[in-house]
């Protein structure tokens, strides 16, 4: 007999390879492998943090005062600006010299800071490379940038993507809760028998169709309508995925709530109702807060439906990797990143990695939501 | 009087706005079906149900993605049925109450509630790279199967509950063993709600796209797979493509809603098949 035991080897498979992944992550400087940030030897600053050789290339920052170093400009340097200082001849036809005039170059100007090939680095010579702080996991989560093919250093900042996921899911859980919880109600305590048993078949079909044709319809009709509501420039923004991810929440709102409401004891509705109270009164005050648990249950695990959802949010938030300020600007989430950016980075590499540990913060929070779910569910609760 | 009256009112507020409410989710649902039957509809034919993408894959058909998702279904239900079903027999017959079953049981929920993007991270990383399938229908196949096991233990186990003791206590009685007890007695009993479910999953799979991204969906592909180590296209995947980033998205729009219409008519199909065999099977037994 085939033992119960897959599942838990199959979880404990996924979370290994995610990790596996990931975890390489924080062995890696955020410079790639194959390039090299050079300095001056004489310069007194040996060590930058990602984001500071960000802001250096950015020309945010220009002096090495700032940095801790000596009070001299900031020059840039990338290996092709060498053409603009040596001639052709100079460089060699194949570039056979290139080592040495960039090395020369180094050495007479004393704020440099070069980004080149580690195959032109000279080994003791009047430059030496620059230690890159090495990715912490502190970085990661409070990093404000997600730029992972920045050059030289890839900013992994999770926190716009958590943001962004975020906001797009609690907003759909605001629009979809009124309609769900109202619905459950209906079809559990108000309607008759052959309404509920056409609705209910009908609301498990909305469960039944595809995220992705979610994702196409409010691509062809809810982003437009977005933008002209509010006259925007774009309707690709987190409204949109809210809206969107909030019809796909509905269903699981509704069926695991109504289930907890239908759950309500007979003889209890009716002490309630021979007590005088009517109708209303008695879902008010008697069937919601006996089911309380259950519906809490069916909106966190709608939530986790939101936050794992993927292709609908993909083709309608605009994917913007910058912390949102408002929900009409476009966002970007976790899973949509994860599907968006994979097939474009380079096998093993820094960003693949990256996106595994995007990968692995996604798993912890399913993971937390789903521990949550089984904390309150009504399974366990003590008969009152 | 007076306070008998505000109480009716309220009641009748409150009733019209739940049905408000409920109306107008259901009004989600067919505004959305309804938008997607009305713009797909004329776009559907033989040909475009039987031939190839062509002209940037703005005119021609979708067969290849019909054939891929096919594939793809058949293929994960090879995976997971199997699996999920023992599994579930034995979690619902064998294993006893306990610390290991609550523990495997929550073990499961958290299967079920990996979101799809990671299962696809999972594939490319373990079926496609360190089992070197490749962008492949095993690769695919396989993760579509893991994301369904979890739904098919789940069905094959609350089946197997609802199943009466009395008929396993009659069974035992006669002197049947456990085993026989559940292949004779049980399982044919719980068939029609595990068929049912099983479908279900199906049409679940069928619309999965995140998982197939890495593993196994080409953007284009104008031929069928010679076998399973081949890449195919598929609906979900070929419908993302052609509706955000396809060559001319201004003039595959027509393909895109012909897609979604195939898309959502397969799902549906699969909810009927689902029903019809419920009602089927459910005779049967009782017949027997």
């Amino acid at each position: 007999m085939m033992s119960g035991t897959v599942t838990t080897l199959a979880v404990l498979f996924i979370v290994f390879y995610l990790f596996k992944e990931s975890l390489g992550l924080f062995n890696m400087t955020p410079v790639e492998d194959s390039y090299s940030v050079l300095v001056n030897k004489n310069n007194p600053v040996k060590k930058l943090s990602a984001q500071q050789i960000k802001l250096v290339f950015d020309q945010e920052i220009t002096n090495w005062k700032q940095l801790g170093g000596n009070d001299a400009e900031i020059e840039l340097f990338r290996t092709e600006d060498i053409s603009n200082y040596y001639s052709e001849d100079e460089i060699g036809k194949n570039f056979e010299h290139l080592a040495q005039r960039i090395n020369e170059h180094i050495e007479k100007h004393r704020g440099i800071i070069a980004f080149v090939a580690s195959e032109y680095e000279m080994k003791n010579a009047a430059s030496v490379p620059l230690s890159v702080d090495k990715i912490t996991l502190l970085e990661l989560m409070k990093g404000k940038e997600w730029f992972p093919t920045a050059q030289p250093a890839a900013q992994f900042g999770v926190l716009p993507l958590l943001m962004g996921t975020l906001l797009v899911s609690l907003g759909a859980i605001l629009l979809a809760l009124p309609f769900g919880i109202a619905a459950a109600i209906y079809l559990a305590e108000i309607a008759d028998t052959r309404f509920r048993n056409i609705a209910k078949p009908l609301i498990e079909l909305l469960a039944g169709i595809p995220s992705v044709v979610f994702g196409f319809f409010g691509l062809v009709v809810i982003v437009p309508m977005v933008q002209q509501w509010f006259n925007l420039p774009v309707g690709e923004t987190a409204l949109a995925g809210s809206i969107v991810l909030g019809i796909m929440a509905l269903p699981t709102i509704i069926t695991v709530s109504e289930d907890a409401l239908h759950n309500t004891p007979r003889s209890m509705k009716e002490a309630s109702l021979a007590l005088g109270a009517n109708k209303w009164q008695t879902i008010l005050r008697v069937v919601i807060p006996y089911s309380i648990s259950g519906i809490t249950t069916a909106v966190i695990l709608g939530i986790g439906r939101a936050i794992g959802e993927t292709m609908a949010v993909l083709m309608v938030t605009g994917n913007a990797a910058v912390i949102p300020h408002s929900i009409l600007q476009p966002v970007r989430t976790i899973p949509a990143t994860i599907a968006a950016e994979l097939g474009e980075a380079p096998f093993g590499g820094l960003h693949f990695k990256a996106l595994f540990f995007l990968g692995c913060v996604l798993f912890l929070i399913t993971m937390i939501i789903n521990f949550i779910v089984e904390l309150i569910s009504p399974k366990r609760r003590i008969e009152r | 009087m007076n306070y008998e009256f505000k109480k009716r009112l309220k009641q009748n507020i409150a009733f019209w706005l739940l049905r408000i409410f409920t109306f107008s989710v259901l009004i989600i649902l067919f505004v959305i079906l309804g938008f997607i039957v009305k713009k797909g509809i004329g776009v559907i034919s033989w040909e475009f149900l039987t031939e190839m993408p062509k002209d940037g894959m703005t005119s021609g058909g979708i067969f290849p993605a019909i054939v891929g998702t096919l594939l793809l279904v058949l293929g994960s239900m090879l995976v997971a049925f199997p699996i999920g079903i023992m599994s579930g027999i034995c979690m619902s017959e064998y294993v006893k109450d306990g610390f290991i079953k609550r523990f495997v049981t929550v073990m499961t929920n958290n299967l079920a509630g990996i979101p799809s993007i990671v299962f696809g991270l999972f594939g490319m990383e373990f079926f496609v790279n360190e089992l070197k399938w490749g962008d492949s229908i095993i690769a695919g196949s396989f993760t579509l199967g893991l994301l369904a096991i979890p739904i098919v233990i789940r069905i094959t186990e609350e089946s197997l509950k609802s199943v009466s003791k009395t008929f396993r206590e009659a069974s035992m009685a006669l002197g049947a063993t456990k085993l026989q007890t559940t292949y004779k007695v049980v399982l044919p009993i719980a068939m029609p709600n595990i068929v049912t479910g099983l479908i279900l999953s199906l049409s679940r799979v069928s619309g999965e796209t995140a998982p197939i991204l890495f593993t196994v969906a080409a953007y284009f592909l104008p031929k069928l797979p010679n076998s399973i180590f081949d890449q195919v296209m598929a609906l979900p995947y070929h419908l993302y493509v052609i509706s955000t980033s396809g060559t001319n998205i201004e003039a595959s729009r027509h393909m895109a809603y012909g897609t979604a219409l195939v898309l959502i008519i397969i799902v549906l199909m699969f909810n009927l098949l689902a029903n019809w065999l419920r009602k089927y099977l459910s005779r049967k037994v009782k017949m027997n």
